[in-house]
């Protein structure tokens, strides 16, 4: 039983984490909310479950299980990527050198804008997914466990290593800390900050698509409005660990997961939502910079 | 520039966006909207040339430059002394009198307007002058709402009685949220406040003992004066308007005392106020107190108005919805703050026919609306003079120099 909770609760921390990612970093470069973000997850699960159900009345899925699903990933990715890149272009860049509460307001709107996009091209009722990927549950360490659980957490572990990698060891990483440490100084020695910002977008709409992608996979269910929820705790994942700290929304997100998960077997399903706020609360009154966020000076 | 120019970034963005709703709307619409995007586009174009030639005022660049110059000139316009206390009068005369003739569906609607004033004021105490970012505000409606809802059907307490014990009673919430979260920075106050709202929201849903959970609690009593009780949307009508000309004048006063000057100092710099001897904590924790007070009066009311109070009014999404209403007006302008509410309450109400298009509509006005006149539909004058927005600056400045200054 316990485990079993633990497994549930990664497999959930798993996805805030890979949301989470897409929040920290663009607000560790433009120090905006970037409230659109769950939108963007939304998004994903919708391309998910529509391109499954497209793959499978054209036979693919029956045939090439592996190959649709890869190109489901791909191709939900580079459509969030596209998203995000126009919801940079138009919401946030000519917000750049406005006060702080345009862009959040900004965000607000194309955040309502894209619930309603989505409502009204495909409807407010729930898009299922007829479940042709359920497998039997695997055995681990004598606890039934379902193999997407363990395929979930297993991608978000590599995309998390692939994208500390590519900040840490790539020329492109080198830039987006510069960027994220101090904009100007980095435009000064050369780097391109729009673009810099652009590539951020881009790699936190990926993140976002893949955990849309694999949350329609796993419940095969998607509505215009999981973006909400779902973006709200990602975001407290990423405060939990430290915003603008990359390492920091993985650990918020999956402490986050198993928060909810143990607590919604052990104390009150009906509160498990509070657990997550409560933990915020007091994680930013105790320590506001969150759990491996660096202590900062305000910038006077 | 000939058209060829324009032309191919405008079929490049319709190609795009063309590409991008492809999947959620199918080709037959994804074609028809890129189709909307290229002719909407060339007609804007060539309907901001026309005006451009019209007014013999040089081209300012692209497109897009020159819609934000489109619309900073409609902002420019400045009605004169006597013309704005004629306007006044006659906007006074009409919500004195103008429901008497209105059916009671126009007179529920003018109400709900009236709630939605007093709670984008409150709102605007904390946003607009104070520049705290408060996403929770909905919560001490929601606390004022329960108040009264409470104390009439368990104790039989009268609404009178209850009006300032509910407003109080929110502004007690206030402060202990204000105590614990105004340390935090800007953002991560609008997040804890955000959690302060779901809490709530689940408390009222969950807490079936005393909140009836998503049931909500029925028969309220209605307010009452001796033997007088307000049962028509008139006699609501009329007392929610008294409460909104109440919240006017106290916040009117508000924005021109010291306290309101601390907080508008506050919102442009908090570490140069401070180092002016602003005591920010406490004066932040009295915004906080103060909307979240004018939060719970129009909670009370709503809850006197419906006789009936549940989990469902009081959601995050009704905390944007008046958030919308400060940005949309006027942060820190009480006319803008008033219009912007009447404004997101009325226009969807006119537009019930693209009943499904307005929330789209809405969330695009906002986008747009930041981007074009981040200031509001109604800039506040007093910033305007004192503390232009830096951006602006530079180019209005040259403008206005042109035309002999007379912007300002």
């Amino acid at each position: 039983m316990l485990l079993q909770q633990i497994v549930n609760g990664l497999a959930l921390g798993a996805v805030y984490a890979l949301i989470a990612l897409g929040y920290t970093m663009v607000y560790g470069i433009l120090e905006l909310i970037n409230f659109a973000h769950g939108e963007i997850y939304m998004i994903g699960a919708y391309l998910g479950i529509l391109l499954l159900t497209f793959f499978t009345t054209v036979g693919l899925t029956q045939n090439h299980l592996a190959l649709s699903l890869v190109l489901v990933f791909v191709v939900t990715a580079v459509y969030c990527a596209g998203y995000g890149l126009t919801l940079e272009r138009v919401a946030y860049r000519p917000l750049r050198h406005a006060n702080r509460l345009s862009p959040l307001i900004s965000a607000i709107g194309v955040s309502i804008f894209l619930q309603n996009y989505v409502m009204l091209a495909q409807g407010s009722t729930d898009k299922v997914f007829p479940h042709v990927l359920t497998s039997e549950p695997i055995t681990l360490l004598g606890v039934p466990v379902s193999p997407l659980q363990i395929f979930i957490i297993l991608t978000s572990i590599v995309l998390m290593t692939g994208l500390h990698l590519f900040v840490k060891k790539t020329r492109l990483g080198k830039a987006m800390r510069a960027t994220a440490q101090d904009k100007r100084m980095a435009g000064l020695v050369g780097i391109d900050i729009n673009r810099v910002i652009a590539i951020t977008f881009v790699i936190g709409s990926i993140l976002a698509a893949a955990a849309g992608v694999m949350v329609a996979i796993y419940y095969g269910l998607v509505n215009f409005f999981i973006g909400y929820v779902a973006g709200i705790k990602a975001f407290t994942a990423a405060v939990l660990g430290g915003i603008g700290n990359i390492p920091g929304a993985m650990l918020g997100g999956f402490i986050l997961g198993l928060v909810e998960s143990l607590g919604a077997s052990y104390i009150s399903s009906e509160y498990k939502d509070v657990f997550a706020f409560l933990i915020l609360i007091v994680v930013l009154i105790l320590r506001p910079s969150g759990l491996l966020g660096e202590k900062i000076s305000e910038k006077v | 520039m000939n058209l060829s120019l324009k032309l191919l970034p405008l079929t490049g963005l319709s190609v795009w966006i063309a590409l991008l709703v492809l999947p959620f709307v199918g080709v037959r619409r994804a074609a028809l909207i890129g189709a909307a995007i290229l002719f909407g586009g060339l007609f804007w174009s060539a309907a901001i040339r026309v005006s451009r030639a019209a007014q013999r005022s040089p081209r300012v660049g692209t497109l897009w430059d020159e819609t934000g110059e489109f619309f900073r000139a409609i902002g420019r316009w400045r009605p004169a002394a006597r013309l704005r206390v004629f306007l006044f009068g006659i906007v006074t005369a009409f919500f004195m009198a103008g429901p008497l003739g209105m059916n009671n569906y126009m007179i529920d609607v003018l109400t709900l307007a009236g709630i939605y004033v007093v709670l984008a004021l409150g709102l605007n105490i904390v946003v607009g002058m104070a520049g705290l970012l408060d996403l929770g505000y909905i919560s001490f409606y929601a606390i004022g709402a329960y108040s009264y809802a409470l104390l009439s059907t368990r104790l039989g307490i009268s609404f009178w009685a209850a009006l300032p014990v509910g407003g109080l009673a929110a502004a007690a919430f206030g402060v202990a949220l204000g105590v614990i979260t105004l340390r935090l920075r800007g953002d991560y106050l609008a997040i804890v406040t955000l959690g302060f709202i779901q809490i709530v929201h689940l408390v009222l849903n969950n807490w079936d003992r005393v909140t009836n959970g998503p049931n909500g609690i029925l028969n309220i009593g209605r307010p009452a004066l001796g033997s007088f009780v307000f049962s028509r949307p008139i006699h609501f009508y009329y007392l929610i308007l008294a409460i909104a000309g109440l919240t006017i004048l106290a916040v009117n006063r508000l924005n021109r005392s010291r306290i309101g000057r601390a907080w508008i100092a506050i919102r442009e710099d908090e570490v140069a106020a401070q180092a002016m001897g602003v005591d920010t904590t406490r004066l932040k924790i009295l915004a906080f107190a103060l909307g979240a007070f004018w939060a719970g009066i129009a909670g009370v009311f709503f809850a006197g108005k419906f006789a009936f109070v549940s989990p469902e009014s009081f959601t995050f999404f009704e905390s944007v919805i008046v958030l919308s209403m400060v940005v949309l007006g006027g942060m820190g302008s009480i006319p803008g703050v008033v219009l912007g509410a009447l404004i997101v309450v009325i226009l969807p109400e006119a537009l019930r026919g693209f009943a499904g298009y307005r929330m789209l509509i809405f969330g695009a006005a906002l986008v747009l609306m930041m981007i074009f006149r981040p200031q509001g539909l109604i800039g506040n004058p007093r910033r305007r003079i004192e503390l232009r927005p830096q951006g602006e600056d530079l180019k209005t400045r040259g403008r206005s120099s042109a035309n002999g200054g007379a912007d300002v």
